[in-house]
């Protein structure tokens, strides 16, 4: 390898080339390929240019559709233009992507390929995606390696220009667009001398132009449009030929020489899997392991997908094949085989049909699936296939890598089968908490490694779904040779485990992962003589029968010493290198220091001389822990879930808990996606070093704790006397202070201590201080460990009180409101999320009769990945029933779970009648004509519709049967659409404002954090000016977009600005309000995040200064006012009475700005002050307006 | 009026007037620094470059920008780190620079901390980027009760000398009224190698909210009144020391500064009124300082500087305790009246 080589993952591989060559990128956030799109907008803003010397246009649009069709635009007027997208975003860009082929128009996208949605999203990555959109008339690339990325975005951008054919270059998701690894870089140079600029000046010749006009994209009749589709198929045949050739070119350039169909393996070969992506390495690696003891396995990596080849295919397999597989990382059910097995098969077969057939007989041909959503690919499971394939009756079709047993389709194999690959490589594996540096010290040492020395390295990282207290697995190897491993560390491989939190040893087997003889690390504030005893027993076990040698560092005090608060990273990395010999101790330390110059330069000297010194005190303090002969620990790794609980429970989601969903066999999921709510109770994840702790003495019970709190983890119950008789000794609890409930009740706020994040909320509302010592409020924060246990047993008993009756509460009055019971809890949200206490309230007010519409993002996410979800239900089995169904959809399809309800409401309204009679007509009148606005309406109807229930099961006739189906409509339901400012303001406003127009019954909430968090803070429409977020590095130029205003143009839909933080009793009139409004309710909340660079621990003070800096108005417009001659808004809060700079300098999305462009801040801060200034002025106005009654229309004619 | 000379030394510099534009957010323009300029400014103070600011920038940018990663695999940061990011040290001296390059007048930089971890380091920076001056602000409270008032005034000795030895550029120490013995102490710091003293600093102070029983804390802007502190300093100390003297805080027109140049003040430092009324005002406070020299047939800033100094008067008792003095005057008879 030359040392010129660099390390980079597959995303900034295909971005670096995109760049290079082209002038206009649409760009639109999508897990995995939204770094794509960022880089690019980055090295846009900072003006880097591409080779012609020009920095590219970068435009973010507002959808994946909206990306296709400006790119489909900028083609047309002959711009070299690209995109990066995956999976949904990939089906957005399909009607695009047939007219740009149909035109054929050179372009290149650049696919980071992923799982389609179907019975669940899936963030990771297969072909699904891909496959979509094969018909479409791109040709397709398939990348194998973050190397191949970088080689074949260039190759695609040469042969596109050339054939006119438009190219989709793909790789796999997460797999190879994040894996970090070092790899020949294209040169500029190579680049230049690639691209042909006679065809970029032909491309820009057929482009529109008023100076020789045409026209294109005409409307064709049956006469001709069947023969003028067939115009394009030259292209289609010569395209193979022209790839090719820009190949060999490539391969002159740089001496990496690849072929539309590249065969490895014997040339006598008789085994061959053909297939196309990372799995492919895998493979590879595989078959040089197995042919060694004799086999003649080959492999077939399909580089061209489309236009599909079959000459070269055959060309390229040795003619003494007898058994081919074909793997598709892709499902179509019901499909008799996956796309590129029919390809194959159908090449096969054809050419056996010819005279000179390659094959002297027909070979075998099966087709098996694999790793969909990035299910692992192992050397065992390749050994399966090519195994299955020296089979009489190979199984056809098969699966690898589940256990099928339900279709029965799985191969079984060997999952301790390694290939010679594990033994040449060096592999060490990490776990680390997501915050605190370990993936980014792990990528800083691959490029250590990568740089100084001649090895290959390679990274990837395993992400949880929880975003607070997420863990990282980091999987790194080294190696002399090319890693061909697309696959993680597998057991007994690793020859450095770390452990960064001494937490996880409770949690994972990570010594299953160790080699013998390996070296694992611990980070433990335990003294040396105390660490032995406490591991699990597991783990000692595997320290002495595999001599692993054990170190440990007390990393946070070093960290804390050095200035560095919890942040280990440079402690952890400096241990690594002195544990390992991969560099020479002294070097590797240099290194790092150097690489820790580079990364703080810009924070400044205190905080690089922190690190600094952290890397030197690291060193001294790690000690070697002598391993005892003898296992002497008396506890294990603990259970998931308790073995009482539900088969399903314990079944599917305490394994996936435990890290063992791999193994889970098919016949446990249900075939449609349903799984039951109320689970995240079940995982107890510890993660607070501090909980809130009640002093009962001086609270008010004002309830302000239970609204802020994110995580339903702090609650209210009333109950009486005689409740509390065997209450444990340690639970707290007075007698109610508020008259409305008599005498004999009492009250107790209570914090599940194992599900607090210690986020600090609740103590920060706490408006209650000690008189006699101002420092104690009502709440105080207090260590964790020490009251882990007592209030344990104090949350089982306060959540076995029974729950009081909610038609006793009174919902307007927060203090009341706050004893319903949550139907949203413990959900994996960011510590301190803004967001979450909006839901929450919601499912306390509503949700025992709510159905959510929860569009795709940060609430999907924390409220629907697996393995937990927050959603729940009451005693009485009742809560919100919770879908997902896209991004982009979310507000039709609340409107169609309104649709159906509402006509399921009508057809049993309609059926009831016809059984007025036998029913009961008192009991059926009343039904249909019961008034269920408030709380005691909705209970005597339930209590009705179980009457009525108890009736119709007695009736004879079909009608009783139907009516059964769709009674429990005639129960007011509430339907909630629920999403970020991504979907409402930008790629779902379409349908947003197709269903303000309806007007149906629907409530939307819009948890407005004014940027897309879940794909990592990229700027939406909401993003106010002034700010930077990703795609507006240089800070966003244009003001936020009113979405009030919009909506309430419509002057039917009820519509709410709120912020909890800054007026908690408008949050809750708002949501009472809207849900009770009979049409159309829209509510836009303030929700501060951390992408907006501040300490959620100042989450409530945000949003308060955002309100009084006039940023966000407070406001409700309720329609129903205008009825009665009231002018329907209410601006809720005052004139603004601090600068909006102040508001904004206080998070670091506006104050960085100041930093990196102080002229354009300043510029900003001033407009943003005038936006202020305005909106405040407009609807001060708007709300002052003499509101004239409504003509009554009712006596008009039509 | 151009007849009167206006001229004044102040830290060894020649400065035109005595009008010097203090510590401010103008300085964060240029063009508001150019207005200054223009208005008449002698010379002009930069905004503080604060040691506890630098660090929370510091700290911001680890925490937003460096680790930004939460471990969550769709999201591995929120913000752009732009490459252009510039470390609130370099932005200084950039402005510092362009500053420099804008204006004719000299350009004093200002160093606002208490401790030595390198952040005294930077006045050598502040030497190369161009500065004419240094400001030295060193506001440190002692909440120790063991702690002295000599250790305290040590400390800040001790930052002076340090920053001596890093820079060969004039230094002024700007102060706070709070020391038992000012003139001794400023006698310390003249013989420490200070050049000038700034009398004296406002400061954020802390207040109570009645409502919410926290402690908070607010800058006030100065008034008139408040230049009396250091008229009386500037002339007590008038003519006792090698260095020169400046005062800031209070000063808001032409009086108050007519006042201090009587008094003895080298410098005239100007915040809150050019806050208030923009920097063009500056140019009224200058015409209103060369009028009253005119009317009163001075020729020259220097021929009334320290003319009511305690050196200078007849009755020099009354800057130090006069509100007893005057009491007791009012029972004194006329020399001249035999008992």
């Amino acid at each position: 390898m030359h040392n010129s080589k660099i390390t980079i993952d597959g995303n900034e591989a295909a971005a670096h080339v995109a760049y290079l060559t082209n002038e206009v990128i649409a760009i639109y956030p999508i897990t995995p390929a939204s770094p794509m799109g960022e880089l690019a907008d980055k090295w846009a803003s900072e003006n880097r240019k591409n080779i012609w010397g020009t920095t590219p246009s970068v435009i973010e649009m507002q959808s994946e559709g909206g990306a296709a069709g400006a790119i489909h635009g900028a083609l047309q007027n002959g711009a070299l233009a690209t995109t990066f997208t995956a999976s949904q975003g990939l089906l957005l860009m399909i009607p695009n992507m047939y007219k740009i082929a149909g035109e054929l128009t050179p372009a290149v996208f650049h696919i980071a390929a992923r799982s389609i949605a179907s019975q669940a999203l899936s963030i990771f990555g297969d072909h699904s995606d891909v496959m979509s959109a094969r018909a479409t008339g791109f040709a397709f690339l398939a990348s194998n390696s973050v190397q191949e990325v970088m080689d074949f975005a260039l190759i695609a951008q040469a042969a596109t220009l050339k054939a006119r054919i438009p190219i989709l270059h793909f790789f796999d998701g997460f797999r190879t667009s994040h894996e970090v690894a070092s790899i020949e870089p294209v040169s500029t140079e190579t680049v230049r001398a690639l691209i042909d600029d006679d065809l970029v000046q032909a491309h820009r010749q057929r482009a529109l132009s008023p100076e020789h006009p045409v026209l294109r994209g005409s409307t064709q009749n049956p006469d001709v449009f069947f023969q003028a589709r067939e115009s394009v198929t030259p292209f289609y045949q010569a395209m193979p030929g022209i790839v090719q050739e820009i190949m060999d070119r490539f391969a002159a350039l740089t001496g990496r020489h690849y072929h539309i169909f590249d065969y490895t393996g014997p040339a006598d070969a008789d085994k061959v899997i053909i297939l196309m992506g990372s799995g492919a390495e895998t493979v590879e690696e595989t078959l040089c392991h197995l042919n060694e003891s004799g086999e003649k396995n080959g492999l077939l990596k399909v580089r061209l997908y489309r236009p599909f080849c079959p000459e070269a295919l055959l060309a390229a397999l040795p003619s003494t094949v007898r058994s081919i597989a074909v793997l598709d990382r892709t499902k179509e059910p019901g499909a008799d085989g996956e796309p590129l097995y029919k390809d194959v098969i159908t090449a096969v077969a054809q050419d056996q049909m010819n005279d000179n057939p390659r094959f002297s007989r027909l070979p075998r041909v099966i087709g098996g699936r694999y790793g969909l959503s990035s299910k692992e690919f192992t050397p065992g499971m390749v050994k399966a296939v090519y195994d299955e394939l020296s089979l009489t009756q190979p199984k056809q079709p098969f699966t690898i890598g589940i256990i099928d047993d339900v279709s029965l389709t799985s191969l079984s194999w060997d999952p301790s089968f390694r290939s010679d690959a594990s033994k040449q490589t060096f592999s060490a594996i990490f776990y680390g908490l997501g915050s605190d540096g370990t993936v980014s010290a792990n990528k800083n040492s691959i490029k250590i490694i990568g740089d100084k020395t001649q090895s290959y390295a390679q990274g990837y990282f395993v992400y949880d779904s929880k975003k607070a207290g997420a863990v990282t697995v980091s999987h790194l190897r080294f190696g002399s040779d090319k890693i061909r491993s697309s696959y993680l560390i597998e057991d007994h491989e690793a020859r450095f485990v770390a452990c960064h939190q001494p937490v996880f040893l409770e949690r994972y087997p990570m010594l299953d992962k160790a080699a013998p003889g390996s070296v694992f690390l611990l980070n433990t504030a335990l003294p040396i003589e105390e660490v032995w005893s406490s591991l699990p027993r597991s783990m000692q076990t595997a320290l002495i029968e595999k001599h692993i040698e054990f170190y440990v560092i007390d990393a946070y005090a070093i960290a804390q010493a050095c200035g560095m608060g919890r942040l280990i990273n440079t402690v952890m990395q400096s241990c690594f290198f002195a544990l390992v010999s991969i560099i020479p101790k002294t070097e590797a330390i240099d290194a790092i220091k150097n690489a820790v110059q580079k990364t703080y330069a810009k924070a400044g000297k205190r905080i690089l001389d922190a690190n600094l010194k952290a890397i030197d005190a690291a060193l001294a303090g790690l000690h070697q822990v002598a391993v005892p002969a003898q296992v002497s620990s008396t506890h294990e790794i603990p259970h998931s879930v308790s073995d009482d609980a539900p088969s399903f429970i314990r079944e599917v989601t305490g394994e996936i808990m435990s890290g063992r969903g791999d193994a889970i066999p098919v016949s446990r999921f249900s075939a449609d996606g349903t799984f039951p709510t109320g689970t995240s109770r079940l995982d107890k994840r510890n993660l607070a070093l501090q909980i809130p702790v009640w002093e009962p003495d001086i609270c008010t019970q004002c309830g302000k704790c239970v609204f802020v709190c994110p995580h339903s983890v702090i609650r209210s119950k009333l109950f009486t006397d005689d409740s509390v008789a065997d209450a444990p000794e340690t639970f707290k609890h007075v007698p109610v202070l508020s008259k409305a409930f008599g005498n004999g009740l009492q009250i107790s706020y209570q914090v599940s201590p194992e599900d607090c994040t210690g986020c600090n909320l609740c103590v920060e509302v706490c408006p209650i201080r000690d008189r006699e010592n101002p420092a104690r409020k009502a709440l105080n924060m207090a260590p964790q460990p020490p009251l882990r246990e007592q209030e344990s047993i104090n949350w089982d008993f306060f959540e076995h009180l029974p729950e009081y009756a909610r038609t006793g509460l009174h919902h307007n009055k927060i203090p009341e409101a706050m004893h319903l019971q949550p139907l949203f809890e413990f959900s994996s949200a960011c510590v301190g999320c803004g967001e979450t206490p909006y839901i929450r309230l919601a499912t306390q007010l509503f949700g025992d009769r709510m159905v959510v519409a929860n569009a795709t993002g940060c609430s999907s996410i924390y409220g629907g990945n697996l393995p937990t979800t927050p959603w729940t239900k009451n005693a009485q089995g009742r809560g919100p029933a919770w879908a997902n169904s896209l991004f982009e959809d979310n507000a039709e399809f609340g409107l169609g779970m309104r649709i159906a309800i509402d006509k399921q409401r009508e057809y049993a309204a309609e059926l009831l009648l016809s059984l007025r009679e036998m029913a009961g007509a008192e009991l059926v009148d009343t039904i249909l004509h019961a008034d269920q606005n408030d709380e005691a309406g909705i209970y005597e109807q339930r209590e009705r519709i179980e009457q009525l229930k108890h009736r119709l099961s007695g009736l004879p006739g079909a009608t009783p049967k139907y009516l059964l189906s769709v009674i429990d409509t005639l129960i007011k339901r509430s339907v909630w659409i629920i999403g970020g400012d991504g979907w409402g303001y930008d790629i779902g406003f379409g349908g947003l404002d197709h269903v303000f127009a309806a007007g149906r019954n629907v409530n939307i909430l819009l948890l407005d954090t004014e940027v897309y968090s879940n794909t990592g803070g990229q700027t939406s429409k909401s993003t106010p000016r002034g700010a930077i977020a990703k795609f507006s590095a240089g800070g966003k130029s244009t003001p936020k977009k009113d979405l009030a205003r919009l909506a309430m143009d419509y002057e039917h839909v009820y519509v709410a600005q709120v912020a909890y933080g800054a007026k908690d009793t408008q949050t809750l009139r708002a949501f009472l309000e809207a849900e009770s409004y009979p049409g159309t309710s829209l509510i836009i909340a303030y929700s501060p995040c951390i992408a907006h660079g501040v300490d959620l621990s100042n989450n409530l003070r945000q949003q308060d200064m955002a309100v009084r800096s006039g940023h966000w108005p407070l406001l409700r417009y309720d329609p129903r006012a205008a009825d009665s001659g009231h002018n329907p808004l209410q601006l809720d809060s005052q004139k603004p009475s601090i600068p909006f700079r102040d508001y904004a300098m206080t998070e670091a999305r506006f104050s960085m700005l100041s930093r990196t462009h102080p002229d354009e801040s300043e510029k900003f801060m001033r407009q943003s002050q005038q936006d202020v200034n305005k909106r405040y002025q407009y609807y001060r106005d708007l709300a002052d307006k003499l509101f004239e009654k409504k003509a009554d229309t009712k006596g008009e004619k039509a | 009026m151009n007849s009167i000379d206006l001229t004044t030394d102040y830290l060894g510099l020649k400065l035109t007037n005595p009008l010097i534009a203090s510590a401010s957010p103008l300085s964060r323009s240029i063009d508001s620094a150019r207005q200054l300029e223009d208005a008449g400014a002698a010379a002009i103070v930069m905004y503080s470059l604060f040691e506890e600011e630098l660090r929370h920038q510091e700290e911001e940018t680890a925490r937003f920008m460096i680790h930004q990663e939460i471990g969550f695999g769709e999201a591995d940061s929120f913000l752009p780190f732009d490459d252009r990011f510039e470390h609130g040290l370099d932005q200084y001296l950039n402005q510092l620079s362009a500053l420099k390059n804008a204006l004719d007048i000299p350009v004093i930089a200002s160093l606002n901390g208490v401790s030595l971890d390198g952040w005294v380091d930077h006045g050598k920076l502040l030497q190369e980027a161009g500065a004419d001056a240094l400001e030295l602000n060193v506001y440190y409270l002692s909440s120790r009760i063991e702690e002295s008032g000599e250790a305290i005034e040590s400390r800040y000795v001790t930052l002076l000398e340090a920053l001596r030895r890093q820079v060969s550029i004039p230094i002024a120490m700007k102060l706070s009224p709070y020391f038992s013995s000012p003139a001794h102490f400023i006698k310390r710091l003249d013989q420490a190698g200070a050049d000038a003293v700034v009398l004296f600093n406002r400061f954020y102070q802390p207040d109570i909210d009645l409502d919410t029983l926290q402690v908070i804390s607010q800058l006030q802007w100065s008034r008139s009144a408040d230049i009396q502190l250091s008229l009386r300093w500037v002339a007590l100390l008038y003519g006792k020391l090698n260095l020169s003297l400046a005062t800031t805080s209070g000063a808001h027109n032409a009086n108050d500064v007519l006042k201090l140049l009587l008094a003895g003040a080298d410098a005239i430092q100007l915040c809150s009124v050019l806050l208030e009324h923009g920097p063009a005002f500056l140019s009224t406070i200058k015409e209103g300082l060369t009028r009253w020299l005119e009317t009163k047939e001075y020729a020259a800033v220097s021929e009334i500087k320290g003319l009511l100094s305690q050196k200078q008067i007849s009755n020099p008792q009354v800057f130090e305790r006069s509100n007893y003095i005057n009491l007791l005057d009012g029972y004194s008879r006329s020399e001249g009246v035999r008992s």
